[in-house]
């Protein structure tokens, strides 16, 4: 059984924050799951893809985020409890739906994860999407802790149902990955299945219906300020002159800090945890009688912002102040010893801080950046295509861990901007220089986002090559099926599409599939591309390892030695391909047997053919 | 309990977030309160991975610069880029066997001697505990349990309130039957390597 399945109500057992917000799910008798996977929020449909194998959960890995939120949008006016999670990109991928979805409503609960990523460990922007609560009007919960996102997660299932609106919970990365101790509760039945009750006045968006329904929206506002002024989740704590007004992982901060300090007796804290739409009365009350008040949030002022206005509006005029005190700023994530700075200068309370070592005489460190595994396929294609369109071609890449080739000395990236990018800048690209263009695109990207580019590419005549990287799973995010996978090994049955009829149905004339461990081979497709004049699909097919090892379908190869009597030290195994199983020392290059999976790419490009399957 | 903060820092694929998992949950079977924290996604493709433990009165889950109690490196080269963490008052526990990074291999940059890396460490907080946990782990019949050599030897220093029995259980309890016996010798090697 899954371990999240654990019917021991009062049980304590460490769960990653995700696993947290999976378990309220099922507390809450979710029916109806849906995701594209993102990093942080990758681990909470993971819990549901598990527990659908030996529930009656349903659960799908959509195509993207858009299409994850629209069939979830479906059970959920049908009546199901439904959670859609995803990363914050994600959400603007999703934007469509929910601003509308907002205006419908909902009849079953239905919960939408933002989690946003602060420092952008695995992002290409550090949004804050706390915007979209004020932009959508619907309510947001922000929890603190493991136990608060399991039981937030309930909280906003039965929210969402009295208001009958989707409800947003906004974690961060550093809440979707951390453990913490969390206390089970019961777990509900779930109701898988539902009548839609046809109402198409309200129900389908043609402006006299949404009219209507912005107004409903407004009602729903209100209601659901009425809701968050006395919610559990908004907290006024302690008690004093001074106060701070934080949310999310910022709370931990702003409470150790304080007993730090020594004036947890001087301060009053208001942790906002339901935090749109906001008590504005809680807050004005909070606010009474307080000397100052410091806002202590990641990312944007925005609570500092209404603060401001809250105060303005009734009448109380003293200093609140967030952004610009100490280090706190609108950069990145904030941690325990900035925190503690920012309090102890606003309120003047001096503490004496432990002292960082002296680093001013290290040396130069040799830097660690993360790489493409040994024997990543990624790196022969890489390898394949520089061989023939060199370094003055254009290479807009995508979504994955193929960006990784963006670093010395495949140098294979030049342009990311958001999921699918690769595609559709190409054809910009393409029409507004003579230089050659060749992008990369995932599988799972492709389909997530890659497939309209094509089409406008080939409609439009754009001319470049387009390299589609098929390492059957969604590597990045830890494997996750998708349109394009043979979901056997996974345990689940669905349809498979082939990419190379998707992309010949798009129009595409000229397509090459390869198989990159075949390096002679690869470059001929790819040279073959270069002469086309027009739109070229190479579909590169290899199995990402790490998947293919834990499918049980890892290469049977030996490893490969470098046979120091035929090496000259040429050199091209680590100076052109990289491949990290490899080392120098003492002036010779050897390779890791450990990490070597014996895919034979560095010794079809010794030009000494040194390079040789290793001797027992 | 007064707040213990500790830092655990590796390379992808040295097993270090399920040494801190591990922690995490023998400090829960103990009683004690913890967070642990750790990076996933686009770190782990060979690139450092670090993660914190924070047991005791406290529930901020990361540790500042300079605030670490105990620093726990796997790869003495990532110990000695953690220093940041530590302030003179910090244990440090490290692996002297160097991982050196593909970055050295194609000539950006090079690999500073591990006795000088060590000298540094040494010089700069008041304890440091250094051996070579490669040798340990692979003593122990299995290369890749590293991780429960660190462990050991954290346990081994003593600067955690939580018993080797207790943590040999929680190892019984969530890691693979196969690697169980070369985990626990690994775990005893490196509680040894730092007793005394």
């Amino acid at each position: 059984m899954h371990r999240l399945l654990i019917d021991e109500p009062g049980r304590v057992m460490l769960l990653l924050g995700n696993e947290a917000i999976a378990r309220g799910a099922i507390e809450a008798g979710l029916a109806f799951a849906t995701c594209y996977p993102g990093t942080p929020s990758s681990e909470i449909p993971l819990q549901f893809f598990n527990i659908s194998k030996e529930t009656d959960l349903y659960f799908e890995y959509s195509t993207n985020e858009k299409v994850a939120l629209e069939v979830a949008a479906g059970a959920a006016i049908s009546g199901l409890r439904t959670m859609v999670a995803m990363k914050h990109v994600g959400l603007n991928v999703a934007a469509d739906p929910f601003m509308t979805l907002a205006y419908t409503g909902v009849q079953g609960g239905m919960v939408i994860v933002s989690a946003d990523d602060p420092y952008l460990f695995s992002s290409q922007n550090e949004q804050d999407n706390r915007f979209y609560a004020r932009m959508a009007s619907v309510p947001m919960l922000e929890p603190t802790s493991c136990q608060e996102m399991k039981d937030m997660t309930i909280y906003a299932f039965d929210l969402s149902e009295e208001l009958q609106i989707p409800v947003l919970l906004r974690t961060t990365t550093r809440l979707n990955h951390i453990r913490g101790p969390v206390r089970l509760g019961d777990i509900k039945e779930r109701k898988t299945k539902s009548h839609f009750n046809k109402n198409p006045f309200h129900y389908v968006c043609v402006p006299a219906v949404s009219r209507n329904l912005h107004r409903l929206l407004l009602e729903k506002y209100e209601k659901a300020q009425r809701l968050s002024e006395s919610s559990p989740y908004n907290e006024i704590i302690g008690s004093g002159s001074w106060g701070i007004v934080t949310n999310g992982v910022s709370f931990n901060y702003v409470k150790d800090a304080l007993k730090d300090l020594g004036i947890d007796n001087r301060v009053k804290i208001l942790k906002l945890g339901f935090s749109w739409p906001m008590p504005e009365k809680l807050i004005g009350e909070f606010l009474n009688g307080l000397e100052k008040v410091l806002v202590v949030e990641e990312l944007e002022g925005i609570v500092e912002n209404d603060l401001k206005a809250i105060a303005q509006e009734g009448g109380i005029n003293i200093p609140i102040k967030g952004k610009g005190v100490g280090r706190l700023g609108r950069l990145y994530e904030y941690d325990p010893r900035m925190v503690r700075e920012a309090i102890a200068e606003y309120f003047n309370v001096s503490y004496e801080f432990s002292k960082i070592v002296d680093l001013s005489d290290l040396p130069q460190l040799p830097q660690r950046p993360p790489n493409l595994c040994a024997g990543c396929p990624h790196r022969a294609t890489y390898y394949a295509i520089k061989k023939v369109y060199g370094e003055d071609t254009i290479y807009p890449t995508d979504i994955g861990c193929y960006t990784l080739g963006l670093l010395p000395p495949l140098k294979m990236g030049d342009l990311v901007i958001c999921m699918g990018s690769s595609v559709s800048t190409s054809c910009g690209f393409s029409k507004a220089t003579d230089q050659k263009v060749v992008s990369f695109i995932g599988d799972s990207t492709f389909f997530h986002s890659g497939i309209t580019g094509l089409i406008d590419a080939v409609h439009n005549n754009h001319r470049f090559t387009l390299v589609i990287l098929d390492k059957g799973t969604t590597a990045m995010t830890g494997h996750q099926p998708h349109p394009g996978v043979d979901t056997e090994p996974l345990g689940v049955k669905r349809t498979r599409i082939s990419i190379e009829q998707v992309v010949r149905g798009c129009g595409v004339k000229d397509v090459h599939v390869v198989h990159p461990f075949n390096v002679k081979k690869t470059i001929e497709a790819v040279k073959a591309s270069y002469e086309y004049d027009g739109l070229s699909v190479i579909i590169s097919q290899e199995y990402c390892p790490l998947f293919a090892k834990a499918i049980g379908k890892a290469r049977k190869a030996r490893p490969f030695q470098v046979d120091h009597n035929r090496c000259k030290n040429h050199r091209v195994c680590v100076d052109q391909f990289a491949c990290p199983a490899m080392y120098v020392e003492e002036g010779k290059v050897y390779i890791d047997k450990n990490l070597c999976i014996g895919c034979s790419v560095c010794a079809q490009i010794c030009p000494e053919r040194a390079i040789v399957p290793a001797k027992d | 309990m007064d707040a213990i903060r500790c830092v655990i820092v590796g390379v992808g694929g040295q097993g270090n977030l399920l040494a801190s998992r591990l922690l995490g949950e023998a400090a829960v079977s103990a009683g004690v309160d913890v967070v642990v924290s750790e990076i996933h996604g686009m770190a782990q493709r060979g690139g450092v991975v670090e993660s914190t433990v924070v047991l005791g009165d406290i529930t901020s889950p990361i540790v500042s610069d300079g605030e670490a109690d105990i620093l726990v490196g796997f790869e003495p080269l990532e110990t000695l880029r953690t220093l940041k963490k530590c302030s003179p008052d910090t244990t440090i526990i490290t692996n002297t066997a160097p991982l050196p990074p593909f970055t050295v291999a194609i000539g950006q940059g090079e690999y500073p001697p591990v006795d000088m890396i060590l000298e540094k460490l040494k010089d700069k907080v008041k304890e440091v505990m250094a051996f070579d946990g490669n040798k340990l782990a692979e003593k122990s019949g299995n290369p890749l349990s590293l991780n429960m050599v660190m462990l050991g030897a954290l346990i081994g220093s003593g600067k955690i309130p939580i018993s080797a029995d207790l943590m040999k259980k929680t190892i019984e309890q969530e890691t693979k039957r196969v690697f169980l016996e070369s985990n626990l010798k690994a775990f005893n090697l490196g509680f040894n390597a730092v007793k005394g």
